[in-house]
């Protein structure tokens, strides 16, 4: 019987199987950050280990650094002393740190993927449960805890059992104003947002295959959102062209021995996976979510569900959650004021997001009652965007481009939506309070995030294209 | 450097029985457990104060009355919740406050992936119910505040016990003996490290 693209990866990492044990599975690459690794340094140093495998671990600081004025210190002490510990803790253990100021700093699973250390057919872990980003480049890529994070730094393994594997395709093609963004918010609308759990997903289809890789890697991001540990794509001729010449991709024959080795990475054609799920590209229109968790999400013309129709031990879940949210049954959203957009985060943060918003916001300028934020996922992002000029345009549309960080997806750093506020957020999660105590957000694509900052309201983001396709 | 190092034992757990502290709320995230704002400390310790911050205190620091961590009717070393529990952040964070506010044992319907692995290796044992046994559970608790609930881990059963209504429930075997005997994870791939640097050689 045939593998599937999981298993392959997976077997091929396998340190030692044992009856009635987890499995030692090999990590070859761990990304760290300031917030998970403190306690699994001191965790080190308690038992006398040092850090097994230095050079296969790769820190930066993004989950609380500004993301204005980034050349000064740090204001927040809390943030300051948890940045400086990690620059401190990386010079003793010997890891190469990203930190601020370095040209390759950023968002975690932003900077992987770019300077060419995410590929195919390895193995990721963070202490960042969007680690699973990573697995648009057909890898095997999951968050963890930070006892986990002691553990691969310990012994560059972790003690894994070997997850269920589903298969969700997607067919057809989208229509205008339609994103990877809203694929997956589609689909975690569908299966819940406990719907992947103990699962790891493979993504595939026609849909699929036609997106970018910044596309895939959204997707991949947001497995975790319906519970799965992860999800990944087979890798295809716009995975090798992403991260050939990268920074510390392979060069030269290394480069021909990987090349040849990814493209053994796909599912079989008999594999058997314990779950299929299958959706039609069509159905999907730009989505945006309503409630507090990022399985409540419709189409953007769709009306707010009505509690009757839940389960009556469901029931008081979702009053609860639509109180928090300042909404009622059957309300539309399409026209709903808003007070901030949030344009960022590991889910929508890479160049080719900061082009699609700036191509639409060209010419056009943000509505008085809004306060937007581009945050760009690195340094290099960054540059990037302002050596295309795109800066020049968010700045003539009344949003200038900030500095790098995870920011108003967490409001860890400054960047906090206030109390009851609106926020139409292209990040990942729409939790109480994950923007800011109290703070309300929707969930969306940088499309329709862009379309209600210059409107102000929520707005259908179709409806401007087809405008704009009458005037050209 | 293998040989100086000290063993690390996690926390020992084998059988409770107390009241419980019930949350029949589902969806509840990792944020609500702790938000992110309090992950700054780089220690393990005192994030207990902190659980539930939001839910349990107004934006003035007072207590809110009507969360169940306020009320005074309740207490006990169980907490009992809707389904999906732990959703959202693998931040650790989350088993850590529950923990250090008290709890030994969380009960739900369904449990995140991450949360369960974190709590595992936080000696904090997560229990799996039916939905059915989770109704009467809300239910012993919503009728007597005192109802007291066993948990055997040893062989693995949970009972109400003014009911007797019990349920085995599942766990790892390698997990089990962890809890029961305070086993770490990292002593156990340390013990098999010569396998982990013959993979090394092995692969390119």
């Amino acid at each position: 019987m045939g593998q599937t693209l999981f298993d392959k990866i997976w077997d091929a990492h396998v340190v030692s199987s044992n009856e009635g044990f987890p499995d030692i599975l090999y990590i070859d690459t761990h990304f760290i950050h300031e917030v998970t690794s403190p306690q699994a340094f001191d965790g080190l140093r308690d038992r006398g280990l040092p850090v097994f495998r230095p050079k296969q671990t790769v820190a930066t600081a993004d989950h609380n650094v500004p993301t204005w004025d980034q050349h000064l210190p740090i204001k927040e002490e809390l943030s300051r002393y948890q940045v400086d510990m990690l620059t401190k803790n990386c010079a003793e253990f010997g890891i190469e740190l990203y930190g601020l100021g370095h040209p390759y700093q950023g968002i975690v699973h932003v900077i992987g993927p770019e300077l060419g250390i995410t590929r195919p057919g390895c193995t990721y872990v963070c202490g960042d449960s969007h680690t699973s980003t990573h697995g648009a480049f057909g890898a095997i890529a999951f968050g963890i805890g930070t006892s986990q994070v002691e553990q691969v730094m310990a012994t560059q393994c972790l003690l894994q059992q070997r997850p269920k594997r589903m298969k969700i395709e997607v067919n057809g093609q989208l229509q205008k104003g339609v994103g990877a963004k809203d694929i997956i918010l589609y689909i975690i609308s569908k299966i819940s947002a406990a719907g992947g759990t103990g699962y790891f997903v493979e993504y595939a289809g026609d849909t699929i295959r036609s997106l970018s890789m910044e596309g895939r890697m959204t997707i991949c991001n947001m497995s975790i959102e319906m519970g799965a540990r992860g999800g990944l794509i087979a890798p295809d001729q716009t995975t090798i062209d992403y991260v050939k010449g990268r920074e510390f991709a392979p060069k030269g024959e290394e480069w021909d021995k990987a090349v040849a080795y990814w493209q053994t990475l796909y599912s079989d054609a008999d594999a058997q996976f314990d779950s299929e799920l299958y959706f039609d590209a069509a159905d999907i229109e730009p989505m945006i979510t309503y409630g507090t968790n990022p399985g409540m999400g419709i189409g953007i013309t769709q009306h707010v569900p009505e509690t009757a129709s839940f389960e009556a031990k469901e029931q008081g879940s979702y009053a609860k959650a639509l109180n928090y949210m300042g909404l009622h049954d059957d309300e539309s959203l399409i026209g709903k004021p808003i007070d901030y957009v949030f344009i960022g985060s590991c889910t929508n943060s890479r160049i080719e997001d900061l082009r699609e918003v700036a191509a639409f916001v060209k010419g056009k300028h943000k509505a008085d009652n809004v306060t937007v934020w581009v945050v760009p996922g690195s340094k290099q992002v960054q540059i990037q965007a302002i050596e295309e000029g795109l800066d020049k345009i968010f700045e003539a549309a009344g949003f200038p481009l900030r500095e790098p960080g995870c920011s108003a997806c967490l409001g860890m750093n400054e960047d906090k939506i206030p109390a009851g506020k609106y926020c139409v957020s292209t990040s990942n999660r729409n939790f109480e309070g994950r923007q800011g105590p109290n703070s309300r957000t929707l969930l969306a694509s940088p499309l329709t995030a862009a379309a209600a900052a210059i409107t102000g309201k929520v707005t259908d983001i179709r409806s401007f294209l087809q405008q704009e396709e009458l005037v050209s | 450097m293998h040989e100086q190092r000290k063993a690390m034992a996690t926390k020992i757990f084998k059988h409770l029985q107390t009241s419980v502290v019930p949350l029949p709320i589902e969806n509840i995230d990792t944020d609500q457990i702790i938000p992110a704002r309090f992950l700054k400390a780089t220690t393990r310790e005192g994030f207990g104060n902190n659980l539930f911050r939001d839910w349990r205190f107004d934006e003035n620091d007072n207590p809110k009355e009507d969360f169940v961590l306020n009320h005074p009717t309740y207490s006990g070393k169980i907490l009992v919740a809707g389904k999906n529990f732990g959703c959202g952040s693998s931040r650790e964070h989350a088993a850590w406050a529950i923990s250090d506010y008290g709890f030994d044992v969380v009960v739900s319907s369904f449990f995140a992936d991450i949360f369960k692995g974190n709590a595992l290796n936080n000696g904090l044992l997560p229990i799996q119910v039916s939905d059915e046994f989770l109704k009467n559970l809300f239910e012993a608790v919503f009728s007597d505040a005192h109802a007291e609930v066993e948990v055997d881990l040893e062989n693995q059963f949970i009972k109400i016990v003014s009911t007797g209504e019990q349920e085995s429930f599942e766990i790892n075997p390698y997990k089990k003996a962890c809890l029961i005997n305070g086993y770490d994870d990292i002593d156990y791939i340390l013990s098999k490290k010569a396998l982990v640097e013959e993979f090394e050689k092995q692969t390119p």
